[in-house]
């Protein structure tokens, strides 16, 4: 089942993803991804862009899948991988809709989205969640497997096929146009300590 | 005047090499000080738990098997070289970049830097060259600092030429705005480091060397120190928290440096690190 609801309302959830499944993830739900997910970050997303301007096959098929933005350390004797934490997500922005049109269903990476990304998971019924970022020895410990799989010559940034196990995320954008980080930072702010032209109020 | 006094460049080989992998892998002290008080004074439920994560992630990563974060950084070196130092046997920038190149190989760290920034974008994949800042000093030693500093908070950093007239008013609004815009993206809570003064490219480096002391430690002005504690509060007001998942601790401190300026001119810069800080320090 690639969604399945745990007792403490954590999700766990195993690619390929439905619509429907997709439908299941809402913004501010802690979900645990198993299965594959495959690492691209700046540098790959570039090339398969050029890729499909030239008409030719990505390294894998996005349908239904997970894209994780990271480039891991070198794995240490023995380790299956190395530290293996989020990317800033929106630098991949200008590429996401594309990928997103041929099925993408899930990215993983951290910081916010930009509105036509918003739109397109909206579009295209797709979810972004965000690990955490900067905490790349934990994620670590919860990757079995990697396999290069494309673009060996970008080192750190070359396209791998991760198997992984609970990484723990949370659902940022969900295919509803929600956003969890501006739902959780509101109630925290104090905008009477801030400067005028600051306050939430005051901004154009 | 001082003796002459020789220094191997394999010394300064041998700092660097040793600090690149040492601060990859064990946070300084002040920092993990840091993130354990904003553990205790954290507010938000889901602020605290991601605290207790970035805790683990320290001691996990202390362990010596898997660095700190995957961006094991810029190699950023600032080193102030004793007047009555000579140095021998290979030349400065060769002897630092050696260093960097032996530390990213042994340590198991992510090479992350390309050779030029709009054509090829290859990546050297040896992490040089490091970005060096050097000064000549009064003396017979070398100081070198090393600084693994990501990418993720480098890009958030602004930079500004204000006018005189918008004075302590503007450059607050302006390290706001860019604490602000940078919100989950610089992987809060980390340090705010902002230069004021000098000229177009001394702001950013004032900037830079400000996020270099000890954290927390104030400026010995107290009127730049008073500042700085505003600026931490008003940070702070604004409610990002660990992660931008909502909280009271969106930065662990605020270091501010000043220097003197044009009467035109009002320089201000913001660079900003992240959580994972790390930097350490020898004495040659």
């Amino acid at each position: 089942m690639p969604v399945e609801i745990l007792e403490d309302g954590r999700k766990r959830i195993r690619a390929p993803l439905s619509d429907e499944d997709v439908r299941q993830l809402a913004a501010g739900d802690v979900v645990l991804v198993s299965g594959v997910v495959y690492a691209a970050r700046d540098a790959a997303h570039k090339r398969m862009i050029e890729l499909l301007d030239a008409g030719e096959p990505l390294p894998f098929d996005p349908a239904g899948q997970i894209i994780y933005y990271v480039g891991p350390t070198p794995e240490k004797p023995g380790h299956v991988i190395g530290s293996a934490g989020p990317t800033t997500a929106s630098r991949m922005d200008r590429y996401t809709p594309r990928l997103l049109e041929l099925g993408l269903k899930g990215m993983i990476g951290k910081g916010g989205r930009g509105p036509a990304v918003r739109e397109a998971l909206k579009r295209h019924t797709a979810v972004y969640m965000a690990a955490l970022g900067g905490g790349g020895a934990l994620a670590a410990l919860q990757i079995r497997g990697q396999r290069v799989i494309a673009f060996e010559d970008l080192g750190p940034e070359a396209v791998r096929e991760l198997e992984v196990e609970d990484l723990p995320v949370w659902v940022v954008n969900d295919c509803e146009g929600r956003d969890y980080y501006e739902q959780a930072v509101a109630p925290w702010r104090r905008d009477e300590a801030l400067p005028e032209g600051l306050r939430l109020g005051a901004r154009g | 005047m001082g003796q002459v006094r020789e220094v191997d460049a394999a010394e300064i080989t041998r700092a660097v090499r040793e600090l690149c992998i040492e601060i990859n892998y064990k946070v300084p002290e002040d920092m993990v000080a840091a993130i354990r008080r904003a553990r205790e004074k954290e507010e938000s439920p889901i602020g605290r738990q991601i605290l207790d994560l970035l805790i683990r992630n320290q001691e996990l990563a202390a362990e010596g098997e898997y660095p700190y974060c995957q961006d094991t950084g810029y190699t950023v070196v600032f080193i102030d070289v004793g007047q009555d130092v000579h140095i021998t046997g290979a030349d400065l920038s060769d002897a630092i970049d050696e260093g960097v190149r032996q530390g990213y190989r042994e340590g198991f760290l992510r090479t992350s830097i390309v050779a030029d920034p709009i054509f090829e974008r290859r990546n050297t994949l040896d992490n040089t060259p490091a970005f060096v800042h050097t000064r000549i000093v009064p003396g017979d030693q070398i100081r070198i600092q090393v600084d693994a500093k990501g990418g993720g908070s480098e890009n958030k950093g602004r930079h500004a030429m204000l006018k005189p007239s918008d004075g302590i008013e503007g450059v607050r609004e302006f390290v706001l705005r860019t604490v602000a815009e940078a919100g989950p993206d610089a992987c809060p809570p980390g340090i705010i480091g902002v230069g004021v003064g000098g000229n177009f490219e001394y702001a950013a480096i004032l900037a830079k060397r400000a996020l270099m002391r000890k954290v927390g430690q104030p400026h010995p002005d107290p009127r730049v120190a008073a500042f700085e504690a505003e600026l931490f509060e008003q940070c702070n007001a604004l409610g990002i928290g660990p992660q931008s998942l909502g909280g009271t601790q969106t930065v662990l401190a605020v270091h501010v440096e000043t220097m003197a300026t044009h009467i035109a001119s009002l320089p201000v810069a913001v660079n900003i690190e992240c959580h994972a800080h790390r930097t350490g320090t020898r004495v040659i």
